[in-house]
């Protein structure tokens, strides 16, 4: 900020505090400190290294769907085929490449196409019947779901596809989707890195792209953003194709990581990511949130689910540990766009 | 549908930067606006004046290119225009703030002045929003128009109505429109905020747009307006200069004139009934402070 050369008497100097809690991140980094805190005393094997890089590799495979989720929901809609696109992506690949015995890249390449072709109908349909998208979107999930099964059962006979370990270019999209490093005792797995790339460009595009602009006029306020000339379909079109984008990179993973895709996967993800955005700070009614956010929620995930194990508790208590983390980021967040909405 | 009357467009005024003529829309069967016609010219203000359901909306969205009027014409600079949507009503240089102003509330109020209209620099997919320059922009306009601003990083929902309505007519400005248009500026506004608007307004027109500022309300339309357009119904009740109507007629055109009589003996007689009023009614100084 420039000196203020006119002091505005009006304007009472912004503490640190209160500018923290004008952040939409700023409940879930809370939340998260809790968490980790609470984690270390609970269990001993928790701050371990090793502990850490398994905590931080399943807050990845969440934080990279959790990223255009939070978008998507910031600009106002949901996306509840999100989880079981990644599961279709990652079978179009696997039996794209295997039935043609073609090189694998050319599965993976066909699956993004395919993948974003899916996003676009989501964005399409949405923006052309005006429904509401959970409604276009649970249709999407449930067909997706069907596909999935049935289309594997078709192909490989099995509700798995067959493996793909020794075809051409395996190695290669091993590399790119799947690849890990040993630091020691510690296993960093190359997902991690998709996920802070992610979370890197996501927070450019928001903050400082038109786009970006578009994206938060879209979901605070639909009318006044078509009024303004803002392309509010391509905007939302876009933001669909960015979770197939996502769901393509995160199927990939899958697929390279295990060499065979499980063809009921994913179901209930979708929900996984919603949570983390939410819990990240983005309003479930559009317009307000962050992608940095997304990643905390994820982590908070991430530090959860594997708390709860190296506490060696029983993992049922995980839902209600994820439920309880919901409720208060929703009040919490309930609370921030009261104050920011008031006249 | 009519036809159109082929010697209106003959005598066509070439300065008349927006004109309507004889514009009517439909939604389904029922009948939004019918024969309108109406023109502005650069520095001048033309007032739309009509009852709540007069069709003033109508007009306006037709105007803004949210929607096709059905038939009549409307010619932009003196050439017929069928607007696709609203971004073609800008690139005509016609702005329109809305009474609901299109901003957004959960925004801060420079990311609303430019929105739509957002200025990049770099290029590729280094191309970014300028936003020292967003900052600046907007903090230097509004204090240009008079408004000082506390803090252009606070979202636009903290500000009053008034303040809101004027960040909306300086982005118009800002943003080089021909042709204002003004949706109800003054309507949920105090005396003394009508008047900074409506100083506003002058301002605009001075500097050269023409104006169409839409009310229910004589004595503002009066106190700034050049031409006046009354609606009733969704049809013309009339056309007026400025010069050719005094403010106790265009009051009286506007209250439907044998209507507000009627009105007014109907009041006396509620009044002259005064002792049967139900005693709920009854305020009590308690009503005040139990709200």
């Amino acid at each position: 900020m420039s000196a203020p050369a006119l002091a505005d008497e009006r304007l009472a100097p912004t503490s640190l505090v209160r500018r923290l809690l004008g952040r939409p991140e700023l409940g879930a980094v809370v939340g998260a400190a809790a968490v980790f805190v609470f984690f270390s005393f609970a269990a001993d094997s928790f701050l371990r290294a090793s502990s850490l890089s398994t905590i931080l590799y399943s807050a990845s495979t969440i934080g990279i769907m959790a990223v255009p989720v939070a978008l998507l929901m910031i600009g106002g809609e949901f996306d509840l085929s999100a989880g079981v696109m990644v599961t279709t992506s990652a079978l179009i690949s696997s039996m794209f490449s295997y039935q043609m015995t073609a090189n694998v890249w050319v599965g993976v390449l066909v699956s993004l196409l395919i993948t974003l072709a899916i996003g676009f109908f989501n964005g399409f349909m949405l923006t052309r019947t005006k429904l509401p998208s959970f409604i276009i979107t649970l249709g999407t999930f449930l067909m997706l779901t069907g596909l999935n099964l049935g289309f594997t059962k078709l192909i490989s006979g099995s509700v798995s596809t067959k493996t793909i370990a020794d075809m051409e270019g395996f190695t290669s999209a091993r590399a790119l989707f799947a690849s890990q490093w040993n630091v020691g005792s510690v296993t960093l797995k190359v997902t991690i890195l998709w996920w802070l790339a992610l979370v890197a460009v996501a927070t450019w595009i928001l903050l400082r792209t038109r786009a970006g602009n578009w994206i938060f006029a879209v979901g605070g306020g639909a009318d006044a953003a078509r009024a303004t000339g803002v392309p509010v379909v391509k905007t939302r079109i876009g933001l669909y194709m960015g979770v197939a984008l996502c769901a393509w990179i995160s199927g990939q993973h899958i697929l390279f990581s295990f060499d065979v895709v499980q063809s009921g996967e994913g179901v209930g993800n979708e929900f996984l990511y919603i949570i983390a955005a939410v819990i990240g700070g983005c309003l479930m009614t559009g317009g307000y949130g962050s992608a940095i956010g997304s990643a905390v929620g994820a982590f908070i995930f991430g530090m959860t689910s594997n708390g709860i194990v190296y506490a060696q508790w029983n993992p049922d208590w995980f839902k209600f540990f994820l439920g309880a983390m919901l409720l208060l980021a929703t009040l919490l967040n309930a609370w921030v766009r009261k104050r920011a909405e008031a006249k | 549908m009519t036809v159109n009357d082929t010697s209106a467009v003959t005598v066509k005024d070439a300065t008349a930067l927006v004109r309507l003529t004889d514009v009517s829309k439909y939604y389904g069967n029922i009948r939004a606006l019918q024969g309108v016609s109406l023109e502005v010219s650069a520095g001048e203000i033309t007032c739309v004046l009509g009852d709540n359901g007069a069709g003033k909306s109508t007009l306006i969205k037709i105007i803004a290119g949210l929607h096709r009027h059905d038939s009549g014409s409307f010619e932009i600079e003196g050439e017929e225009t069928v607007l696709a949507n609203p971004r073609a009503a800008l690139d005509h240089g016609i702005a329109t703030v809305y009474q609901d102003l299109a901003v957004v509330p959960l925004m801060p109020v420079w990311r609303n002045f430019f929105l739509g209209s957002e200025p990049t620099r770099g290029r590729g997919p280094l191309r970014r929003l300028d936003v020292d320059l967003m900052r600046e922009t907007t903090r230097a306009e509004l204090l240009r128009m008079g408004i000082d601003l506390r803090d252009v990083d606070q979202p636009i929902g903290t500000l009053s109505g008034g303040e809101r309505q004027c960040v909306a007519i300086a982005r118009a400005v800002y943003f080089g429109a021909k042709v204002l248009v003004l949706d109800e500026p003054t309507a949920a506004l105090g005396v003394k905020q009508s008047g900074v608007v409506l100083k506003y307004v002058a301002a605009a027109r001075d500097a050269g747009l023409g104006v169409v500022l839409i009310t229910h309300n004589p004595h503002h339309a009066h106190l700034v307006g050049d031409r006046f357009v009354l609606l009733k119904r969704g049809a013309m009740a009339g056309s007026h200069t400025r010069d050719s109507i005094t403010l106790d007629e265009l009051t009286r055109q506007m209250a439907g004139g044998s209507e507000l009589d009627e009105l007014s003996h109907e009041l006396e007689r509620v009044a002259e009934s005064g002792p049967d009023r139900p005693s709920g009614t009854t305020r009590t100084p308690r009503d005040d402070t139990t709200r």
